[in-house]
Order: structure tokens, then sequence, then C-alpha cells
């Protein structure tokens, strides 16, 4: 009997998930579909470098067919919702889908237009967001006139795609000023609804010492409810305010719009409960939730969602066999941190250990938790890799999906101790 | 971890104020933990977020957060804010015995 897998979504979790089942089961065994609402694969981590002119929104976009295997068929439409119950799905464009195993890999969805004010006057003038490559090419035209004032970077709230992405746009922003020399005359000011610089407290006090050291204004506990793009404020729940001549803003994130449509879905903004371990969801057992897609306690990153790949697809085998899964995903992330001037910084955690510092992945590596230029270069590298060795569904030499300890120092509390992540 | 009496019975907290053992609690210890917050009274619209809060974690595992809350609880953000002004999702949670709400990462 042939098996029929759909996967919602060619992103990076659905694709990297359809081209290693393809290469699982032969074409008599299962037929294997990908949807997507459109046909531009986005490498999102280079949008962080378009705002500053390093490279060109056009540069990090192909063909979402064209990193799939032959023998993946590929329908470009808009996803009208899930029948849980019937096991179908039903596209915009008429098409219904029937499927044996449904792969959730449509990730996060950015809605500004839940933050009262986000998307009124100002909007895209002197509020922009870098997240979609339009709002990271509008800001690279105002960035390049901007030589004076207030740029303020805020969090709406989490979840976000990349939480490191806020902290390297400010880096870099510390060095695009500096290199044009009127980094005297730009405030740098970093608003989170966070205690701190980032969830984590090891490198929370690292990167927020950081942040200090180039004179980078943080402002903690923010949660903004209105944006005044004409008056130049954010305006918090409590009431206080932060002015901006330009502010970056990382708006709120949801899932998919199709999740809201599919009774049973998703929670309460459409991200779809899973388990933690082996990515099956909690809402049908022959339902799998791969990425920014799945409500887990791991980041939304790329590489969580690569490190997820081998758990998933193991787990879409047992499931077809018939076999128990394997609870296999520790919450794995490794995440290079710009830092501007030619360095980076890298960190590497999961769900029971937060980023320490060492070397990575064991005593001879990457510096972890400190800035250095063979990071920056490991940082440039990547994209290269994403697109010939990720997505094909490759395993990475010498990163393994499981998080690595061997050249980790044990300094600060035990794992055990670190309070949960911080946020209210 | 701290060891207190609230409403004349011993519960354990962490250092950040929260229950540990969210069985430990009871209705009566509420208004202790408010006053505490800087809550004076407690209306019924607080009895309802510290309610919801605790379905929420027997039910979930974890508190909600703040735009959760707004979303599910059936008192908007902007009325949370006002309810407890140092930030909902947190002292809610202390003053419902629950743990630290877990945000993402």
């Amino acid at each position: 009997m042939t098996s029929r897998i759909v996967i919602l979504g060619g992103g990076t979790g659905g694709t990297l998930t359809a081209n290693r089942l393809r290469r699982t089961y032969s074409a008599d065994q299962a037929t294997i579909t990908v949807v997507d609402q459109d046909d531009r694969h986005v490498y999102q981590p280079g949008l962080l470098f378009v705002p500053f002119g390093l490279t060109h929104a056009d540069d990090i976009v192909r063909p979402r067919e064209r990193q799939l295997h032959h023998g993946i068929d590929f329908i470009e439409s808009a996803i009208d919702r899930v029948d849980v119950e019937a096991d179908e799905v039903h596209l915009e464009n008429g098409v219904t889908l029937g499927y044996d195993v449904l792969v959730v890999a449509t990730g996060a969805r950015l809605v500004p237009e839940e933050t009262e004010g986000l998307t009124g006057p100002g909007w895209m003038e002197k509020v922009f967001t870098f997240y979609t490559p339009e709002g990271a090419g509008a800001l690279a035209g105002a960035l390049s006139t901007f030589d004076h004032g207030r740029l303020v970077v805020n969090v709406v709230d989490m979840p976000i795609k990349c939480p490191v992405a806020p902290l390297e746009f400010l880096f870099l922003a510390d060095w695009y000023f500096t290199e044009r020399g009127v980094r005297d005359d730009v405030e740098l000011v970093y608003a989170t609804p966070l205690d701190g610089a980032f969830t984590k407290p090891v490198a929370s006090q690292q990167l927020g010492g950081m942040l200090a050291d180039r004179g980078i204004e943080l402002v903690t506990e923010f949660n903004t409810g209105e944006v005044d793009g004409e008056g130049g404020r954010l305006i918090a729940y409590d009431e206080r305010e932060v002015s901006f001549d330009l502010a970056v803003v990382i708006p709120l994130h949801g899932g998919a719009e199709y999740v809201g449509r599919s009774p049973g879905l998703g929670d309460a903004v459409d991200f779809i409960p899973a388990d933690e371990h082996t990515l099956q969801s909690k809402v049908a057992p022959n339902i799998f939730v791969i990425g920014d897609a799945a409500n887990v306690p791991a980041s939304k990153a790329g590489s969580v969602t690569h490190f997820e790949g081998e758990t998933l697809v193991g787990n879409v085998e047992r499931f077809l066999a018939g076999e128990p899964l394997e609870a296999g995903f520790d919450g794995h992330a490794n995440c290079f941190i710009e830092t501007g001037f030619h360095k980076a910084l890298l960190i590497d955690f999961n769900y029971d250990t937060e980023p320490l510092p060492g070397h990575f992945p064991s005593k001879v590596g990457l510096p972890l938790l400190k800035e250095s230029r063979l990071n920056h270069l490991g940082k440039l590298l990547f994209q290269s890799v994403y697109w010939h060795s990720l997505l094909p569904g490759r395993d990475l030499p010498g990163l393994s999906s499981v998080m690595p300890t061997a050249g980790k120092h044990a300094a600060g509390p035990p794992a055990a101790a670190v309070p949960e992540e911080d946020r209210s | 971890m701290t060891t207190d009496t609230i409403a004349g019975t011993t519960v354990d907290r962490n250092e950040e104020g929260f229950f540990t053992d969210p069985t430990q609690w009871a209705e009566e210890m509420a208004p202790e933990l408010a006053k505490a917050e800087g809550i004076d009274e407690l209306t019924d619209a607080h009895w309802t977020v510290i309610r919801f809060m605790r379905s929420e974690y027997f039910d979930k595992g974890t508190g909600p957060t703040v735009r959760l809350l707004g979303k599910t609880s059936g008192v908007s953000v902007k009325e949370l804010y006002q309810l407890f002004p140092k930030g909902p999702a947190k002292i809610a949670a202390r003053i419902a015995g629950i743990p630290k709400p877990r945000g993402c990462i």
C-alpha cells in the first residue's frame, strides 16, 4: 500500500522533511506532496544583513520547488483548512488532499496589525521591521540616510523567530554607524519585554554586558501596547514611554492563518501543540509538527528545525510502521550571534542546558559565548550550507542533533537550578 | 527556596516568590499574597484571572503569557494591566500560587 504524506509549508522544515522522506521511501511506498502559498523560499538568517547593505533581499530568495528532490509533488496554493477528523487538507485552489500522515511546517506569521498603531501612520516611513524581505529592504533605505537621532529596537512580545536577531541588529547598527563616522550622534536603545537582554541567565548577562560596552541602552520588561508613529513614541501597557526617531519593531508572531480556520488544530495564537520530544502533535496521532509552527518550548530558529528533522522523520517512519515513537529531540539550538566588526559569538543549548562558555562541538572547536572572527566566518559560510546541505536533508558533519557537552564549561548554576525562561 | 507561612499554612516558594508546589495553595491565601504585590483588594475580575491561571496551569503545565491571557481569559490586556499593574502574568501567577509562566525562548 502506498502511504500518502502531505507536508504543509515549503520552508526550512517542510523542505528538509520532504527530502529526507523521499530518500527513505520509494515511490511505491509513499507519495510526498508539499503545499505552499508561494514559490519564494527566503533564507531568513540573511534578512539581518539587508538593512545594512551587506546583502540584497533578492539574493536571499530562491524558488521553493527547486529545493525539493525529484519525486516530490509541489502544489502552489494557499491552504483553506485542515479537517482533522477526515484526514483531509482543503486548498484554496479547490483541491482536497487526503493524507495518512500530515506534517505541519507552515512556520510563524507576523501579525503587526495586532499592536495598536503599529501599521498606522509612520509604518514603513519611520517604523520598520526587518523580519520580511520587503521591510528589510525599506529599512536599508531609511538607515542609509539616518545620521543622527534615536534608533529604538523593540520586541513587542515573545515568541519571535530567532530571539537573538534583535541583539544582532543592534550590534551591527553600532558597527554600521561607527563605520559611517556618526556613531556619536546616534542613540541606540533596546526595549524588550524580557527582564534582561536574553532569556537564558548566563547568556543574558554576557549579552547585556556587550550592550553596555557599546553604549546601547537597555529597557526591560517593556510590554508595548501602542505605537505612535507620528509622535515617535512606543507606549507600554504600564504607561511607560520610549521615544524614537526611527523604530525597528519585531511584531507579534502567530501561526499560519489557516490554522485558525481548522477546528482543533492550533492554540489561541495558531501554533500547533506538539510533544516536545517526539514532535507528534497533540491534535491527532497522524499529525506531526516541525519548526516555528510548533508550540514547543524551543527557540523558533532554523537550527532547531534542522535538529528536529532527524527525530521527526524517524517518528513518521515509526508511526507508519506501527512502532512506538522515539522521544529523540532534546531542544537543541545552535546560533551564531553577529556582533559587528567582523566578529560573532556562538551559543549552543537545549531544553535542559542553557548556553555555556567553552568550545563547540568539543574542546577543539569554535569558541562559545565569546566573540571571534572564526564565528563570523561560520555565520557567513552558513548560507551555502543551508541551500546545499541543510535543505537537502543531509546530516551536517560535526553538528549532531543531540547537543554536545564535551567542550563546555559547566560554569554558573547547574542546569537543574536554572529558572524557567524569564518573562511574564 | 524559602518556606513561608501564608494564612496560617506553610508553603514553599522559590527565590522569585513563585510557589514550587501549586497544590500547597488555597483560596484564602490569595488576599495576603495580593497585598504583598501591592493589591489591597481582590475584585471579581482579579479572581477571574487567578482561577483562569490555575486552570491553565493544571491543564497545560504552564501558566499563560499576557498575550494568551488577553486572548483566552475574557479579560483584555489593557484591563489585565489595570488589575495587575506590575505585570499581569507574573503577578497573577504569584497570587495564584503557580510557577512563573514559561515564555518562549
